[in-house]
C-alpha cells in the first residue's frame, strides 16, 4: 500500500492530483490518501481528510512506500519506521505554503540520503513508475543525537529551582 | 538534585515529532507537555499534558488567543524552565518564561535549512540558549549547533 500524506496544515492539490493521475494510468490503486482540505478529490483511491494519530500510525506502519509533502513530521516518521519516502516540496508560488522552506528541506535531506525528492507532478509520476528501485534509508533511532540530548540534559541540570 | 518542572512545548506535526525525540534528556524531571493537538495526549501517557489553540503567525486573533492560553499555563504551573522545538506556541512560552525570569532553550526545526525560522529569530531575544540543527546556521556565539533530532 502506498500512503499519501499531505499533513494537517494546508491543502496540497498538486500532490493529490498527480497521485490520482498516476493511479489512473498505472492501474495501481492500493493507495490511501490523507489529503487535509485539498479541493481535488481522488477518483482512483480512498482517502481521509484528517486522521486521528492511532489510525494514521497504523496506515503508516502497513505502507510499503510513503509519498508526501516535505514536512518534517512525516519525514521523521518514515525514517523511524524505515519506509522509503518520496517528497514533493510545497511551493510558495502556488500558495501551497508561506515560503519555500520545504524545497531546501527536501534538497538537504536528499543529499544525506534520507528522502527521494521530486519537484513536479511529472517527476513524481516518473519516480512512481520505477518505485521498486527506490532505496530505503537505514532506520534512524528513536531519539535525537547524543550530543543534543546531553546539551539539553546539562542545561536543565544547570537551571535552578 | 531536585526535580525541575520543565514545560516542553511544540505545535503539532513536525515540531511535536522533534520534541518527542528529546524525551531521553527529560528523564530526571517533571515534564508538562503543551501542544496544539489533543490527540497527542496518549503519546506522553501519564505525563501532565495541556492542549492549546492552533495558530500560525499569519492568524493574528488566534495567535493572541493562543498566547494567552500558553500564558495561563505558564503562570499557573510556574515551570522552572521551558524547552521548545517551535513554532508559535513555543515562542509564546519562551516570552512568558522570560517575563517570569525563567530560563529556556529554543531548538529551531531541522526543516529550517536556509535560515532560522521567523519564530526562532524572535525567540533568540528571549531564550537562554538558541540552537539550530544545521551547522552552517550556527555562529557559535548566540546560535549554537549541538547535533540534530536525527541520530
Amino acid at each position: 500500500m502506498i500512503f499519501l500524506v499531505v499533513g494537517t496544515q494546508e491543502p496540497f492539490d498538486r500532490l493529490v492530483s498527480a497521485m490520482d493521475e498516476w493511479a489512473a494510468t498505472s492501474g495501481y490503486t492500493d493507495i490511501f490518501g490523507q489529503i487535509a482540505d485539498s479541493s481535488y478529490l481522488p477518483k482512483n483511491f480512498s482517502y481521509a481528510r484528517f486522521m486521528d494519530p492511532e489510525t494514521f500510525n497504523e496506515k503508516f506502519k502497513t505502507a510499503s512506500l510513503i509519498v508526501a509533502h516535505a514536512g518534517m513530521g512525516t519525514i521523521l516518521q518514515a525514517l523511524q519506521l524505515a519506509k522509503p519516502i518520496v517528497v514533493l516540496p510545497r511551493l510558495y508560488k502556488y500558495h501551497e505554503t508561506r515560503n519555500d522552506h520545504q524545497v531546501s528541506t527536501a534538497k538537504s535531506l536528499e543529499k544525506l540520503g534520507f528522502v527521494h525528492a521530486v519537484y513536479s507532478g511529472e517527476e513524481l509520476i516518473e519516480t512512481l513508475n520505477k518505485r521498486d528501485t527506490l532505496q530505503t534509508a537505514p532506520p534512524i533511532g528513536p531519539a535525537a543525537s547524543e550530543t543534543l540530548l546531553m546539551f539539553i540534559q546539562d542545561f536543565l541540570n544547570s537551571c535552578k529551582k | 538534585m531536585s526535580k525541575l518542572k520543565v514545560l516542553a512545548i511544540a505545535s503539532s506535526g513536525g515540531h511535536w515529532t522533534q520534541l518527542m525525540r528529546l524525551i531521553p534528556a527529560f528523564k530526571e524531571h517533571h515534564i508538562i507537555y503543551v501542544t496544539t493537538n489533543n490527540g497527542y495526549r496518549k503519546q506522553v501517557n501519564g505525563s501532565e499534558f495541556y492542549p492549546v489553540s492552533d495558530a500560525t503567525r499569519w492568524q493574528k486573533l488566534k495567535l493572541i488567543k493562543m498566547g494567552f492560553e500558553v500564558g495561563k499555563i505558564v503562570l499557573n504551573k510556574k515551570p522552572d524552565v521551558v524547552v521548545s522545538t517551535g513554532a508559535a506556541p513555543g515562542l509564546m512560552a519562551i516570552i512568558w518564561a522570560w517575563l517570569m525570569g525563567k530560563q529556556s532553550v529554543w531548538i529551531d526545526s531541522i526543516a529550517n535549512v536556509d535560515r532560522i525560522s521567523m519564530s526562532g529569530r524572535i525567540a533568540k531575544k528571549f531564550c537562554t540558549f538558541h540552537l539550530t540543527q544545521w551547522e552552517h546556521l550556527a555562529d557559535n556565539k548566540s546560535t549554537l549547533f549541538k547535533g540534530t533530532v536525527i541520530k
